[in-house]
């Protein structure tokens, strides 16, 4: 069970006060785009085997949506960090590379 | 024969008598003995049946690795199977049956398999019942099922109760052995809060047993030491009789604490702690090995270190004339603890060639027979050990001469317990000298910080001697001590430890090293499940590489030990067998818990009634004093109808349904979601979320709305009340609310936070009632006080006003298709209005009706529940109610979704209506339309119209709107429904009745 800090109200809690919401950053299509868009915009996620952007809702705290930015092998977490944000902002980038220097993002 | 010695036992209390029953028959122990050491002083030496063979079986060990000593314990409300008798302590009126037998433990049907085994192989299973298809489920499932399987099913309520205790802690030490209480003692001086789980009814490990020297004091004393050492330290708690369960991700750890197994009592029986601790010591010890000989299985073969338990801790011995049988030095204690309680050791069998250290020449000079170089063929003895036939190691076991004995005592080796620093990721070493995998402390679990949060010490750490174990608890405690922030500043002295020199242990996986297929195949690696040497070795040949794939093919290490003594053995074999090295076969996973946990702990409080908490509305005690039976929906309790005297449930819903249509019907709708979306971009953001049009809502207005996901499924509906320019009241179904409350906060915060929009859910605050029928109006007029003529308030508009005083909103809306009102006054007034309402109705004919009649009245309208018509595949369209899709919006959510090609394409599911051919038979739930032998369709309501008098119903089916006037077939079990597909709309298409 997971620690994460609501970067809203600061609280660092268990994974039960919040509720998870998938992958981070994904671009909306909606009418107009194509049918490959549209699709991997609802269904293809990229799971990688390391690190990942995940959507958190603080559900039972101040019910704020935030990103954290996490390694789904070692459980290391870089940060938390607004939702209202279309990229992971530099200072998450910086401390996943102090740790992970070969990291590259998947785009 | 085994017996109670006349002295020896430091834990249990002679002056203490305890009575117990084993098998109906009475017993006795004493206080602070195990069930199994009491049973072993009865001289009871067969305690269950083996899983597969139903072999005789008895102890093998002293502690939770225990895999034949299981029983049904209790009786009644408290009845549990598979419980180890070496973690239960006896008390006065403890009652234990043995498992896996019958008739009875010395006579069994069963057995017969044994004789049967060539015919049981691994994977038996799997190759055996195959074909023909039927016979499984009619023939060999039956008789497996009633010959095997360890214990018996309770069938009764549990009636103990169970608990949860959060904790939060600097270090958590797991093992409250010398390594744990060291480690607690160093960490604890630091100030760090320390908390200390030991899983048995007392502390000291093996130090309790074994003859160790440290400081001066012997081991039983140096843990009195400790543990009064550690008393002075307020900021350390020792928690014995609590098994550190399981490791999770960043810190998070289970203790399963046993308050009452020992001494029944009116507090809870379990308790399962929840734990955060920043860092974790195990200091779990190390579990003993068996030896592969044939017949190890015969009761009387034991753990070396178990023989020497028993004697030590509860003055009891598993034999007179003890065979030791060995590859390492530790079993030497044994042979010195046996002479010296004055046993018999006719020999102890050393398959190194060169034998032992210090200890086997203490043996030797005692005149205790030591044969190196030896091991043994075979276990004589049926139903316990009678022999012992001892051959070369080196060879394939012709006998050199057999040894009367009445017990085996054996070491294999000791395997670290890595169990809990592999749980959340640790990783391990093999350690080619003592054979044994142990904790890498380079790659341990990691926490949020990246952070090893694990750290082994002790026997855990594969430190096996005494030194090396408590300099290693020293070590880790200074660690997480630092760890956490609170460096240790003076340096203990060492301790100085007393204990022989020992020669290196020998990996011996098979005895004789050249064992043939005839010893092999009664050589037991898994006592629970059955599972031999052969096993393994034919799971290798038929092309089982994977650790994985073996355990699961011949059930290895799969019973409710999971394979604590097999494990490392199997992996052996497994590995000769495929000629690999052992680290490259690799171990299989290890999950929490350590040992089974009751599924009590694990629900804790939460069974019965605060399993789920109900919520209830204002008016829910009326309800229930007015004889409604009540329905659950979502987290609700609606009242479902109000049965009066002499009505059946039908003649109830019938009567409220006639009273409505034909005068006036009241109803708490108080469940439906109510939230409140303001701001300046209000009307925007809901043109956003519903398919239709919301922006264009004139204040004092209601427009009805369909909320669609991303896909274009339906996923909500409700009435859309305008408030004022900004501000909008959403209602929703009883089961969205807060469903729908989170669907909007994620939209605005994730997606379109620049809309300036608030939210808030308002469903508790008010409470809801329907007045609906002809004689409606009148009802609300004899309240008085707010003007609801048509003129005043049209069919979906919204006034706020007073009625009878209090301050209300109504609404002319209507989901039954009369003449409609509901009203929304503050939760508190919500019971008072209903009295008002029912008083002033009186006259008029007022009757409350429940949520059948609701859902009858409107299935007569055609009105489609979301959860019924709908199921998540359902796009508005699919509903015939394309109206309320704009084509004019630019964007909503669910827009682009229900343009994907499957979703246009013709011969969908379209929601149609349903008429019986015959005037009686209500369409079955559910039922299928079949058409050539294929499903096309399902009916979604279904219902008898007391209006109509006729059954009605609502169904999906292919292509239904091109399907008007056919007659469709609904066959259920032997008899074929047979109903036309018509208009939805049963009752008052125009809608005249609604609108006056
Ligand atoms: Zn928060």
């Amino acid at each position: 069970m997971l620690l994460l800090t609501c970067p809203y109200c600061g609280v660092s809690a268990e994974e039960t006060e919040f509720h998870g919401g998938g992958e981070a950053h994904l671009k909306r299509h909606a009418d107009g785009s194509s049918d490959d868009a549209f699709t991997a915009y609802l269904f293809e996620r990229k799971n990688p085997k390391g690190i990942v952007f995940e959507r958190w809702r603080h559900v039972y705290g101040c019910g704020k949506w935030f990103h954290a930015a996490r390694c789904a092998v070692t459980l290391e977490v870089f940060g938390t960090y607004s939702a209202q944000t279309l990229k992971p902002p530099k200072s998450i980038i910086t401390s996943i590379k102090a740790k992970r220097p070969d990291w590259e993002e998947i785009s | 024969m085994s017996f109670r010695l006349p002295n020896a036992g430091c834990l249990i209390d002679r002056s203490n008598p305890v009575s117990f029953t084993f098998n109906g028959k009475p017993v006795q122990g004493y206080k602070g003995d195990t069930l199994a050491s009491a049973l072993m002083a009865a001289d009871q030496r067969m305690l269950g049946r083996s899983f597969k063979y139903h072999r005789p079986r008895g102890l093998v060990a002293s502690g939770g690795e225990e895999p034949n000593a299981l029983m049904n314990m209790g009786e009644g409300a408290r009845f549990e199977p598979n419980q180890r008798a070496t973690t239960t302590e006896v008390f006065d009126g403890l009652t234990a049956r043995s498992q896996n037998h019958w008739p009875s433990l010395n006579f069994d049907i069963g057995a017969l398999n044994n004789r049967l085994a060539r015919f049981f192989p691994a994977g038996f299973y799997y190759k055996t019942f195959m074909k023909p298809q039927w016979a499984w489920k009619h023939l060999f499932e039956p008789i497996i099922r009633n010959s095997a399987g360890l214990g018996q099913v309770p069938t009764e309520r549990d009636v103990d109760r169970y608990e949860y205790f959060y904790a939060y802690t600097d270090i958590l030490i797991i093992g409250g052995g010398v390594a744990g209480l060291e480690a607690a003692l160093e960490s604890g001086r630091s100030g760090a809060k320390v908390l200390l789980l030991e899983q048995s009814p007392h502390f000291g490990g093996r130090f309790m047993v074994d003859d160790i020297e440290v400081d001066g004091r012997d081991g039983p004393a140096h843990i009195a030491h400790l543990l009064a050492e550690i008393a002075k330290l307020p900021n350390v708690t020792l928690r014995a009789r609590t098994q550190g369960a399981g490791v999770f991700d960043h810190g998070y750890a289970l203790g399963y604490e046993r308050l009452t197994d020992h001494a029944p009592a009116a507090t809870p029986r379990h308790r399962l702690w929840r734990i955060r601790a920043k860092r974790i010591i195990t200091a779990t010890g190390a579990l003993e090995r068996t030896l592969n000989f044939a017949g190890n299985d015969i009761p009387g073969v034991m753990l070396a270190s178990a023989v020497r338990d028993y004697i030590r801790l509860y003055g009891v011995t598993s034999g007179a004339r003890t065979v030791v049988v060995t590859n390492n030095d530790d079993a030497y204690r044994t042979a010195l603890t046996l002479y010296a309680a004055g046993l018999e050791v006719p020999a102890i069998i050393d398959a190194r060639p060169n034998g032992g250290g210090e200890m086997s020449d203490q043996a030797r000079a005692l005149g205790i027979r030591i044969e190196t170089g030896h091991g043994v063929a075979k276990v004589i003895g049926k139903k316990h050990v009678t022999a012992v036939e001892v051959c070369l190691q080196s060879g394939t076991g012709g006998a050199v001469e057999s040894i009367a004995c009445d017990c085996v005592a054996i070491s294999g080796g000791f395997s670290p317990v890595v169990h809990l620093w592999s749980h959340c990721g640790g990783k391990l070493n093999w350690d080619e000298e003592n054979a044994m995998f142990s904790p890498d402390p380079s790659r341990p679990p990691t926490d949020q910080n990246g952070e090893g949060f694990v750290l082994a010490a002790g026997t855990a750490s594969g430190a096996l001697g005494t030194n090396a174990c408590i300099s290693t608890a020293v070590t880790a405690a200074h660690q997480a001590a630092d760890e956490v922030g609170r460096s240790i500043k003076e340096e203990a002295a060492p301790r100085l430890t007393q204990t022989p020199d020992e020669t290196p242990m020998a990996p011996i996986w098979t005895m004789p090293a050249q064992a043939p297929y005839k010893l092999r195949s009664k050589t037991w690696l898994d006592f629970q499940n059955d599972v031999k040497v052969s096993d393994v070795q034919l799971a290798a040949r038929e092309g089982y590489e994977s650790v994985e794939h073996t355990k699961r093919y011949t059930t290895l290490g799969m019973a409710t030990d999971q394979g604590k003594l097999s494990n490392i053995n199997g992996l052996a074999v497994l590995a000769g067998a495929l000629d690999a090295e052992i680290p490259q076969v690799g171990t299989t996973t290890f999950r929490p818990p350590y040992t089974p946990i009751s599924l009590g702990s694990i629900a804790g409080e939460a069974s019965g009634p605060l399993f789920k908490p109900t919520r209830k509305t204002a008016i829910d005690g009326w309800h229930k004093s007015h004889g409604a039976i009540f329905e659950p929906v979502a987290d609700w309790r609606r009242a479902y109808a109000y049965i009066q005297a002499g009505e059946t449930t039908q003649d109830a819903i019938t009567r409220e349904i006639l009273a409505t249509r034909g005068a006036v019907g009241l109803f708490d709708a108080s469940t439906l979601g109510k939230i409140i979306v303001k701001g300046p971009d209000a009307g925007k953001f809901l043109d956003l979320l519903y398919t239709n049009m919301m922006s264009t809502l004139k204040p004092g207005k209601c427009r009805y709305g369909l909320m669609c996901n991303e896909n274009g499924f339906l996923m909500d509906d409700g009435v859309v009340a305008r408030l004022d320019e900004d501000t909008f009241l959403c209602h929703t179904t009883t089961g969205g609310s807060d469903r729908i409350h989170a669907h909007m906060e994620e939209w605005l915060q994730t997606e379109w936070w620049d809309l300036e929009v608030f939210t808030a859910n308002l469903t508790e605050q008010f409470t809801q009632i329907v007045v609906a029928g002809p004689n409606a109006r009148k009802v609300l007029e004899a309240l008085g006080g707010t003007d609801v003529s048509r003129e005043a308030l049209p069919f979906m508009g919204f006034i706020d006003g007073k009625l009878a005083g209090i301050q209300a909103r109504i609404f002319r809306i209507s989901f039954s298709g009369e003449l409609s009102y509901e009203i929304a006054v503050p939760a508190s007034q919500g019971l008072l209005l209903w009295n008002l309402l029912l008083q002033a109705g009186a006259d008029f004919g007022i009757a409350p009706y429940g949520t059948e009649a609701l859902h009858v009245m409107r299935g007569e309208k055609g009105f489609v529940v979301v959860g019924d018509e709908s199921d998540g595949t359902v796009t508005p369209h699919d509903l015939g109610m394309s109206w309320a899709v704009s084509k004019k919006k630019e964007d909503f959510i669910g827009k682009r979704g229900m343009q994907r090609s499957f979703l246009m394409a013709a011969g969908r599911k379209q929601l149609v209506g349903l008429r019986t051919l015959s005037d009686t038979e209500k369409l079955p739930e559910s039922a299928h339309a079949v058409e050539g032998g294929k499903a096309i369709g399902h009916v979604t309501s279904t219902y008898f119209s007391p209006t109509l008098g006729h059954p009605i119903a609502m169904a999906l089916i292919n292509g239904g709107q091109s399907r008007m006037g056919e007659v469709l077939d609904f066959p259920v079990g032997s008899k074929v429904h047979k109903a036309r597909v018509v208009d939805l709309v049963f009752y008052d298409k125009e809608g005249a009745q609604q609108d006056v």
